[in-house]
């Protein structure tokens, strides 16, 4: 069993909802990574989705393109990132790892290859961003045969149709994104969510978790009335930034907004 | 029956020219992608929204557009007779507008109050501010802050027409970072804006559709080739960015196996420099960006490369995933020309037969020197003029070392 299956069926036998971070690989400066990471299981995450850094990343808002940004600066790549999972895996065999990308990087080292280095690193689950799944034949079943899931957005303006063949596809959990636009929009409304939730309850067994616009305590526990978890990045990534020079102070500030939110969903 | 007669049947049913196309978004805008499939599919083949295209076309844009002999620069390149299909006397002066007036019939009958755009020379700007202007449209224009620095005379006509141009001040602040822009915009506010893609790249349907309202100017250029010198044309030149205007002239002509055809790429300070915006000349990898998969300039951790090009219009490291296909299966040519020569062309146009290209449509001009003395006098060219060169006055008289 997948490491992301068995967070989930632990999440479940305790009735707690799923707290996942996002931030992006190498930012401000790849050395701090692995120790990010770290902070973020300390504040109570269960699952990390580690962002890989693109120049064009065109889902997402000013917070994480600066953060692309930042990281590129250093010139950091796939294999880096690698690295961080291996190094990370010394010290922490359970929280699952899920990268967050766009299709190119991926493209550009070969879908194998990725897929057997992300294996061997210790990843768990992948989600490209600019990858929906009438397009997935390509990389999903290389994923599968290396036990690693896949993972799928699902969109407001998703039809039923299409979130029938995005279930069939998905892997891991559903990634629900809360509204239309970028990363770090406005905050969800949690009716709203729950609404475009209960079709695809009939459809799919798979955790439904929520992002997009969650930025706090009271906006986690707000969507995790409703979700299984809560996935937030933008808010973390903006800490990142505002100690972008004195990166020592960053897993404490990390920890401070998340173990927040932590508190918030287990209220 | 000509060799390469599948390739009319494209795209298939996901929107893919062989390996290259498809419709690589994130989710939210997959349903807008559908839905603009299904409108364009159900309009293609409806005789009203065609007969009223083509009214618009010839009323408002000016078309036909003529197909020039020039003579004099012929004589002069001494070899074959070279032929200009003249779409800088379009309305708005490129070919861009012929696709801009198909996307907005779509977006008056989606109705969508409001239209974005993505601009690098700013043509593609200008042709969506204004028929935006005659619709009654809201219209925003993203485009690189260094292209609004580069082709400030094209910023300003989108103002007066209405538009509010956004510079975008992300990436390399070109082309792509327009794009990047414009597509963030899009996924925010795609309950009410219909976004006009202004090149044959983007997720499927936009390559198809793009290509289809462009296409006239091929159609047009086949039957004066035959009115002016009895037969078609024994080669056809255009310029490539992400290749509109190439694609609008080849189109028409992709199952007459004995016409050759050259897509002419920016070479900047020539493709060996690295310092170009040639995807397809160069060989570059394989990659996906802009929703759709392509040849694309990148580095080896794939990110998207700089690009370099003297202009604006060309100034993008991907390239329409057709002409990617028709380079593979060999249908097509694709060459560079470099900033050095492109200049010259520009400057000898302008003296020999009084006509200022557009910078972009100056790289097919370049090329056309190089083929025509190698043809025979009976023997014709087909270049597309597809832009003018006012816009560009600007950047060549800083080259020139003048302060206009």
């Amino acid at each position: 069993m997948n490491r992301i299956d068995q967070r989930f069926a632990a999440l479940k036998a305790q009735g707690r909802r799923a707290l996942i971070p996002y931030i992006t690989a190498g930012d401000p400066a790849p050395q701090y990574t692995v120790a990010f990471m770290h902070a973020l299981v300390r504040a109570g995450a269960d699952v990390i989705e580690l962002g890989v850094p693109f120049s064009d990343p065109m889902a997402d808002g000013p917070v994480i393109q600066k953060a692309c940004e930042r990281a590129l600066k250093h010139q950091v790549r796939l294999s880096h990132l690698f690295e961080m999972v291996r190094e990370f895996r010394q010290d922490d065999a359970e929280t699952p790892v899920v990268l967050m990308g766009y299709l190119n990087p991926v493209e550009r080292i070969g879908l194998e290859a990725f897929a057997d280095q992300a294996r061997e690193a210790g990843v768990d689950g992948v989600l490209i961003v600019d990858m929906p799944p009438e397009e997935a034949d390509i990389l999903g079943p290389t994923l599968k045969a290396r036990g690693l899931a896949s993972i799928f957005l699902v969109a407001p303006t998703t039809s039923r149709a299409r979130a029938a063949t995005i279930c069939a596809h998905g892997e891991g959990y559903l990634y629900y994104v809360s509204l239309k636009g970028v990363t770090g929009g406005a905050t969800p409304d949690a009716d709203d969510v729950a609404e475009h939730l209960a079709p695809l309850r009939e459809l799919t067994d798979l955790p439904l978790c929520v992002g997009f616009g969650i930025r706090d305590g009271a906006s986690a526990a707000e969507v995790g009335r409703v979700a299984d978890g809560v996935i937030v990045g933008s808010a973390l990534v903006s800490r990142i930034a505002e100690n972008a020079d004195d990166p020592e102070a960053i897993p404490a500030a990390l920890e401070a907004v998340l173990g927040e939110m932590r508190q918030a969903l287990d209220a | 029956m000509s060799k390469f007669s599948d390739l009319t049947r494209l795209p298939d049913a996901r929107g893919h020219f062989g390996p290259y196309g498809g419709r690589f978004v994130s989710e939210t805008l997959s349903f807008a992608l559908e839905d603009l499939e299904k409108t364009y599919l159900s309009l293609r083949d409806d005789p009203d929204f065609q007969a009223e295209f083509d009214y618009d076309l010839a009323h408002y844009v000016g078309r036909p557009s003529p197909l020039y002999h020039a003579e004099r620069w012929s004589k002069q390149l001494g070899g074959a007779q070279v032929w200009l299909k003249r779409e800088d006397l379009n309305h708005t002066g490129a070919h861009k507008v012929n696709n801009t007036i198909g996307q907005a019939l779509l977006a008056k009958k989606s109705g969508k109050p409001r239209v974005i755009a993505e601009t690098g020379a700013g043509q593609h700007g200008v042709a969506t501010a204004t028929v935006a202007a005659r619709l009654g449209l809201e219209c925003e224009v993203y485009m690189g802050a260094e292209d609004v620095e580069r082709q400030k005379l094209n910023v300003y006509r989108m103002r007066l027409l209405g538009a509010n141009v956004i510079p975008v001040e992300s990436g390399t602040r070109t082309l792509k970072d327009a794009m990047n822009e414009a597509l963030r915009d899009w996924v925010t506010n795609v309950d009410n804006t219909f976004y006009i893609i202004g090149t044959v790249a983007g997720p499927h349907p936009y390559p198809m559709l793009v290509r289809d309202f462009n296409a006239v100017v091929g159609r047009e250029a086949r039957w004066q080739s035959v009115e002016e010198f009895g037969r078609l044309p024994d080669a056809l030149i255009a310029c490539v960015g992400g290749g509109s205007n190439a694609m609008g002239l080849f189109y028409p002509f992709v199952e007459d196996d004995e016409v050759v055809m050259y897509g002419v790429e920016a070479g900047g300070d020539g493709v060996a420099s690295g310092r170009h915006a040639a995807p397809l000349a160069s060989n570059a990898p394989r990659g996906v960006l802009h929703g759709t998969r392509t040849y694309l300039m990148s580095d080896e951790g794939g990110q998207v490369s700089d690009t370099h090009s003297i202009s604006a219009g060309l100034d993008y490291p991907g390239v329409g995933p057709e002409h990617a296909l028709w380079k593979d299966v060999g249908r097509v040519n694709y060459v560079a020309a470099d900033d050095d020569a492109v200049l010259e062309a520009f400057r000898e146009l302008t003296h020999v037969e009084g006509i200022m290209p557009a910078l972009e449509s100056a790289h097919a001009l370049a090329y056309a020197k190089v083929l025509a003395p190698t043809m025979r006098p009976d023997q014709h060219i087909v270049v597309n003029l597809s832009g003018r060169g006012d816009k560009d006055i600007l950047t060549v008289a800083k080259l020139d070392g003048i302060d206009i």
